[in-house]
C-alpha cells in the first residue's frame, strides 16, 4: 500500500476508470439539475426514462446476440414477463409499501427471477440448435408468451390491458438501475466467463477443445440476458403505468434487436448510442409520419449492406482512442489545409 | 462507454432548448383515435366531427375570445399508442381537456391517468360501462354499452322473435365484450337461450366459427363489432351460405359503404340517423358533407356535440381550471345536440335515445327509436 | 360427422394457401439457405396487385388474367428484392443476411403503407361465391378454386423441377453451388428464377387470402408469412412437398383449433408445434437429415 506509486493528478484524471465515474456523475448532475429546475419538460423527460429503458434492453440482448453470437428473436417476450411480473407485484403491495425505491426493487426482482426461470427453460432445449433455427425457435417463444398473457387474462386483464401500475419510475432511479446493470455486464464480460463466451463466438470447437463448457456458459449468457430484460420489463411497467400484451410483439423483439445490430454486436457503448439515436430520432422524425419508418428499415439494410459490424463493431468506446483519433483527424485536416494554402 | 455520455449531453440538452411551453391564447382540446388502420375510418370521423364544430365556434368568436384548437393524435386502435398519444397532449400540447378516446378500450387505458392528472374527458364515442365509473373528470356524449346491448337483445326477442341467438364477439376489445355481456344478461333475464363464440383482433379467417353457427339452430346472431371486422365476417357467413338475420352495435356504422350487399337486410343499433329530418341533424349533415365530401356517421355527429358541449361547459365556468371545466360539465344542460339532448346522470353518462337501423339496399332506414327511459 | 366435414374443408382452404406461401420460403431457403422474412410482403403485394388489375382499370379484365399479371409483377418484385438486398450477403455471415430480409420486410410493409395509405382496401372476391351442394355439403365456389388452383399450380411446379431443364439445375444448385458453377449453370440466373417463382406462388396465396378474407392492408402478410413459414419448417424446409403437407396440416390443425377448442388458443398451438419440431425433428417431415445447421 504505502510502496503504491503516486500518481500525478494528470495520470489520475486520465485513469478511464476516474473518467468514467466522473462522467456518469455529471451527465447525472446535469439530467437532474434541468429536471429540478423544470428546463425539462415531461414529454423529454418521458423520452429520457424510455432511453434508459432501451439501454437496459439492448445491452442485455447483447449478451446473448452481440457476445455469445446467437440470433435472438424473442427478447420482447421476456421483457413482457418481467413487465407483467413487476406490474403485477407493484399493484399488490403498493399498499404495503410507501417508498418508491422499495417497491422498485422488489418487483424489480421478482421481474428478474421469472424472467430468468422463462430464460433457463426456452434456454436449455434452445441451444441445441444454431444460427436462424434458434432465432426461428426464439421468436416462436415471443409469440407464446404474448399469447399467454393475453389468454391468461384473469391475471393479467388480457388484451384490454392491465391499467393502474404505480408511475414510480423517476429519472434517478431508472438512471442508476441502468447505470447498475450496465455495469454489471460490462464487469461480466471482461472478466474470465466473459471471455470464455467471447471464444465460444469466435470458435466453438476450438472454445471446447481448451475445456470452456460450451452448454454451460451459453446458458449463463442465455439466463443474464433473460434476467436484465425482465428489469428492463419491469421499468417499463412502472413508467407506463399500463401495459397491454402487443407491446411485448414480434416487431418490439425486431426494434431492440436492430438497437443492437446498429450500435455494432458485441459494443455495450454502441447499444447506448444507438439506444439514444434510436429513441430520439424517431420522435424527431414525426411529422415525416410514414416516411420514418421507411427510413428505419432502409438504414437497416443498409447498414447490413455496408457496414454489417454495425457503428461501433465489436469495440468498446475507449477514452484515449478517442482523444487519437481525434487528433488524427485534426491533424489530417490540418495538413489538408496547409495543402490548400501551398498550391 | 463514455462518447455516449457527451451524446447523451448533447442529445439532451438540444432536446430541452427545443421544448418550448404553449402560450395560452388557445383554448386546446386534444383527440384520440385510430387516425390510420383497420379503424381509421372511426378516428378520421371523429376528428373531422370535432373540427367542424372548432371552426364553426371559432368563427362566431371562440370561447373566452380565445379560439379552440383541435390537437388529434393517432392511437391506430391500439391502448398502448392510444397511452403514448395522451402523453404527448398532456406533456407537450398541454391540452385543457380531452374528446377522446374513440374507443373503449384507448379511454379504458388513459382513464386512470387522466384521473391522476385531472384532466377533463369528454369522450364522444367510448361507450364501455366502466368508462365513467370512478372518475369525476370523465364523461361521455353517447349511450352505454349496457343500455345499447339490452336495447338489442329487446329489439331482437320482440321485433325479431329470437329466443335462441349466437353471440359473435371480439374477446380483445372492451366496447364487443360489453355490448355482448350486456346481451347476454338481457337474454338470461328474459330465460332465453345463446351460446358464445369469441375471435380475437388479429383473427382474419372466422370460417371455422362461422360453420359452428351455421351447424347450430340459431334464430339469428348478434355482432357487436367494428366494421373492418363486421364487413370480413358478413362476406365469409355469405360465402359459406349461412343465412341467419345479423344484429350488431354502433360499430356498424358505416357497413353501407363496401359491403351493402352482404349486410343487406341486416339491424344495428345507433345514435342518429343520417335521415333524421329535425333542422339541426339536417343543418349538420349539409354543412360536413360541404366540408369533407361525405356524409358524416354518427361518430362524427358525437364528436361534433361533445366539442359544442365542452365549450358551453368552459362557457359557463368561465374559465379552463380543471375543477372548475369538471364541474359545469356535471352541471351541464346541453339542449341542441345532433344527437340529442346531453345532461350526465352521477357518473357522467347522458340519458339518451336509442335508433334501429336497417340497411336497406345500402341505406340505413330508421326500423324503430327507442326513447330514453322506455326500456 | 357433417360438422367436422365442413370443418376439415375450411382447414383445406386456409392450409391451400399456407401451402403456396410456403412453397417460396422453401424454395428460397433451399437455395441460398435464406429464410425470406420478406416473403409475406410479397404476398400482400401480390393481393394489392391484383385489386389493381381488377379494379382501377376502366374495362374489366378476366379473373384468370388478373391472376396472371400480379403473379408476374410479384416475380419481378421477388427478383429485383433479391438483387438488391440479398445478392451482396450471399457470402456474408448468415445473420446479416437474416437481418437484412426483416429490414426488407418492414421496408417493403411501409413502403406498401406509404403508396396505398393504412385504410384496408375492400377486396370483393372476383368469381362468383353462391355455395354449391355436393353430397349435402354447401361448398364456396371460391373454396373450391382456392383449392382447385392451388393443386393445379403445385402440380406444375412439381413437373417443372422435376421434369425441365432449369427445374435440374436448380436442384442442383440446391445440393452444391460450387459444382454447379463448374457445370456451366448461371447460379445468378437460377435464383432469380427461384425467387421469381415463389413470389408468384406466394401473390397467388395472397390474392386468394385477400379474396377469402375481403380485405388487403399493409400488414396483412406478417401472420400468415408467419404460418407459412411455420408450414415450410414442419413438412421440412428444402422441400417442395414437405411444404406443401406442412401448409394442408398448418391449415387444418388451425381450423380444428377454433373450431373445436377456442380460437384463443391458436397461435399458442401453432407456434408450440414449430418449437416442439425444431427440438426433436428440426428436419421436418420430409427434409433430409442434415448433421449441422448453420
Amino acid at each position: 500500500m504505502m510502496k503504491a506509486k503516486v500518481k500525478t493528478i494528470k495520470e489520475f484524471l486520465l485513469d478511464p476508470r476516474f473518467v468514467n465515474y466522473t462522467l456518469i456523475a455529471s451527465i447525472f448532475i446535469v439530467m437532474f439539475t434541468l429536471i429540478q429546475f423544470q428546463l425539462v419538460n415531461r414529454y423529454i423527460y418521458n423520452l429520457l426514462v424510455m432511453v434508459l429503458i432501451m439501454i437496459v434492453m439492448s445491452t442485455s440482448l447483447n449478451i446473448a446476440t452481440g457476445f455469445l453470437g446467437e440470433l435472438v428473436l424473442g427478447h420482447a417476450g421476456f421483457m413482457g414477463i418481467g413487465a407483467y411480473t413487476a406490474a403485477i407485484i407493484g399493484i399488490a403491495l403498493r399498499p404495503y409499501i410507501g417508498a418508491d425505491l422499495l417497491l422498485f426493487v422488489v418487483s424489480a426482482i421478482g421481474a428478474m427471477t421469472l424472467a430468468g426461470i422463462a430464460g433457463l427453460l426456452v434456454g436449455t432445449p434452445a441451444l441445441r440448435l444454431r444460427g436462424d433455427y434458434l432465432g426461428i425457435m426464439t421468436l416462436g417463444f415471443g409469440e407464446i408468451v404474448r399469447n399467454l398473457i393475453t389468454n391468461l387474462s384473469s391475471i393479467t386483464n388480457g388484451a384490454q390491458g392491465l391499467a393502474g401500475i404505480p408511475r414510480i419510475m423517476t429519472f434517478p432511479i431508472a438512471f442508476w438501475t441502468t447505470v447498475l446493470i450496465v455495469s454489471v455486464i460490462f464487469l461480466f464480460m471482461n472478466s474470465r466467463h466473459g471471455r470464455a463466451i467471447l471464444s465460444i463466438r469466435e470458435d466453438e470447437i476450438a472454445s471446447e477443445s481448451v475445456g470452456i463448457n460450451i452448454t454451460r456458459y451459453k446458458l449463463i449468457a442465455f439466463v443474464l440476458a433473460s434476467m436484465f430484460a425482465g428489469i428492463g420489463g419491469a421499468m417499463f411497467a412502472f413508467k407506463e403505468g399500463f401495459l397491454a400484451p402487443v407491446s411485448f410483439n414480434f416487431l418490439k423483439s425486431v426494434e431492440i434487436f436492430v438497437i443492437v445490430v446498429l450500435g455494432g454486436m458485441g459494443s455495450l457503448s454502441g447499444s447506448i448510442v444507438s439506444s439514444i439515436v434510436l429513441v430520439f430520432l424517431p420522435e424527431y422524425l414525426r411529422d415525416f409520419k410514414e416516411y420514418r419508418y421507411l427510413l428505419y428499415s432502409s438504414i437497416l439494410v443498409i447498414t447490413m449492406l455496408y457496414r454489417p459490424k454495425g457503428l461501433m463493431g465489436t469495440k468498446e468506446f475507449n477514452f484515449t482512442q478517442f482523444k487519437a483519433s481525434v487528433s488524427r483527424v485534426v491533424t489530417r485536416l490540418k495538413t489538408r489545409f496547409r495543402k490548400g494554402r501551398d498550391h | 462507454m463514455k462518447k455516449l455520455l457527451l451524446i447523451v449531453s448533447v442529445v439532451l440538452l438540444s432536446a430541452t432548448l427545443t421544448a418550448c411551453g404553449q402560450t395560452d391564447d388557445t383554448v386546446r382540446l386534444g383527440v384520440i383515435g385510430p387516425l390510420t388502420g383497420q379503424y381509421s375510418m372511426y378516428g378520421l370521423a371523429v376528428e373531422n366531427g370535432a373540427k367542424l364544430a372548432a371552426k364553426e365556434i371559432n368563427a362566431a368568436g371562440g370561447v373566452l375570445d380565445k379560439d379552440i384548437d383541435i390537437i388529434a393524435y393517432d392511437s391506430k386502435g391500439d391502448s398502448t399508442e392510444g397511452v403514448n398519444a395522451y402523453n404527448r397532449l398532456r406533456d407537450q400540447d398541454e391540452i385543457h381537456a380531452l374528446i377522446g378516446g374513440t374507443f373503449s378500450s384507448v379511454t379504458l387505458a388513459i382513464k386512470g391517468l387522466a384521473v391522476q392528472d385531472n384532466i377533463p374527458i369528454l369522450t364522444p364515442t367510448a361507450t364501455n360501462d366502466t368508462v365513467t365509473l370512478d372518475a369525476p373528470n370523465v364523461f361521455r356524449a353517447c349511450y352505454s354499452d349496457s343500455y345499447q346491448g339490452s336495447t338489442a337483445a329487446i329489439f331482437a326477442n320482440t321485433e325479431l322473435n329470437v329466443t335462441n341467438a349466437a353471440v359473435m364477439y371480439n374477446r380483445d376489445d372492451a366496447y364487443s365484450q360489453g355490448l355482448a355481456q350486456a346481451f347476454m344478461d338481457e337474454f338470461d333475464a328474459r330465460g332465453l337461450s345463446y351460446d358464445r363464440f369469441e375471435f380475437g383482433a388479429q383473427d382474419d379467417d372466422y370460417s371455422a366459427l362461422l360453420t359452428n353457427i351455421k351447424d347450430g339452430s340459431y334464430d339469428a346472431v348478434f355482432l357487436p363489432a367494428y366494421v373492418a371486422e363486421v364487413g370480413a365476417i358478413l362476406t365469409q357467413a355469405d360465402t359459406l351460405g349461412l343465412d341467419l338475420p345479423f344484429i350488431g352495435g354502433d360499430g356498424w356504422d358505416g357497413i353501407e359503404a363496401d359491403y351493402a350487399d352482404v349486410a343487406n337486410g341486416f339491424y344495428f343499433a345507433n345514435h342518429y340517423s343520417k335521415t333524421d329530418e329535425a333542422s339541426n341533424v339536417q343543418d349538420f349533415v349539409v354543412n360536413y358533407t360541404a366540408e369533407y365530401g361525405e356524409a358524416p356517421n354518427a361518430l362524427a355527429a358525437l364528436a361534433y356535440d361533445a366539442v359544442y358541449a365542452m365549450v358551453e361547459a368552459i362557457e359557463n365556468a368561465d374559465s379552463l381550471e380543471a375543477d372548475d371545466l369538471v364541474t359545469a360539465l356535471s352541471n351541464l344542460n346541453f339542449l341542441d345536440g345532433v344527437t340529442g339532448p346531453i345532461t350526465f346522470d352521477e357518473n357522467g353518462d347522458p340519458i339518451k335515445s336509442i335508433t334501429i337501423i336497417q340497411v336497406v339496399d345500402g341505406v340505413h332506414e330508421v326500423f324503430a327509436k327507442v326513447e330514453a327511459g322506455d326500456e | 360427422m357433417e360438422l367436422f366435414i365442413s370443418q376439415l374443408i375450411n382447414g383445406l382452404n386456409t392450409g391451400s394457401i399456407y401451402a403456396l406461401v410456403a412453397i417460396g420460403y422453401t424454395m428460397v431457403y433451399g437455395i441460398i439457405k435464406l429464410i425470406n422474412f420478406a416473403h409475406g410482403e410479397i404476398m400482400m403485394f401480390g393481393a394489392y396487385f391484383a385489386y389493381l388489375f381488377a379494379f382501377s382499370l376502366s374495362f374489366q379484365l378476366p379473373f384468370l388474367v388478373v391472376i396472371v399479371l400480379s403473379m408476374f409483377f410479384a416475380a419481378i418484385l421477388g427478383i429485383l428484392i433479391e438483387r438488391v438486398a440479398y445478392k451482396k450477403l450471399r457470402k456474408a455471415p448468415r445473420i446479416s443476411a437474416l437481418i437484412t430480409a426483416i429490414g426488407m420486410s418492414l421496408f417493403l410493409q411501409h413502403l406498401a403503407q406509404l403508396i396505398f395509405g393504412a385504410t384496408p382496401y375492400v377486396m370483393k372476391p372476383l368469381v362468383d361465391t353462391t355455395p354449391i351442394t355436393i353430397l349435402n355439403f354447401d361448398i364456396s365456389r371460391l373454396t373450391l378454386l382456392t383449392i382447385g388452383l392451388s393443386i393445379l399450380f403445385m402440380i406444375l411446379l412439381t413437373l417443372f423441377v422435376y421434369k425441365t431443364k432449369p427445374g435440374k439445375a436448380m436442384r442442383a444448385v440446391s445440393q452444391d453451388k460450387e459444382a454447379a458453377i463448374l457445370m456451366g449453370i448461371n447460379v445468378d440466373n437460377i435464383i432469380s428464377l427461384t425467387f421469381a417463382i415463389g413470389s408468384a406462388l406466394g401473390a397467388l396465396g395472397g390474392i386468394f387470402y385477400a379474396m377469402t378474407y375481403s380485405q388487403i392492408y399493409p400488414t396483412m402478410g406478417v401472420l400468415p408469412g408467419l404460418k407459412a413459414f411455420i408450414a415450410a419448417v414442419f413438412g421440412g424446409i428444402g422441400s417442395i412437398g414437405g411444404a406443401m403437407i406442412g401448409g394442408y396440416l398448418i391449415g387444418i390443425i388451425e381450423t380444428m383449433t377454433k373450431a373445436y377448442i377456442s380460437s384463443k388458443w391458436v397461435d399458442v398451438i401453432v407456434f408450440g408445434l414449430l418449437i416442439v419440431i425444431l427440438l426433436f425433428k428440426p428436419s421436418g417431415i420430409l427434409g433430409k437429415n442434415r448433421k449441422e445447421k448453420v
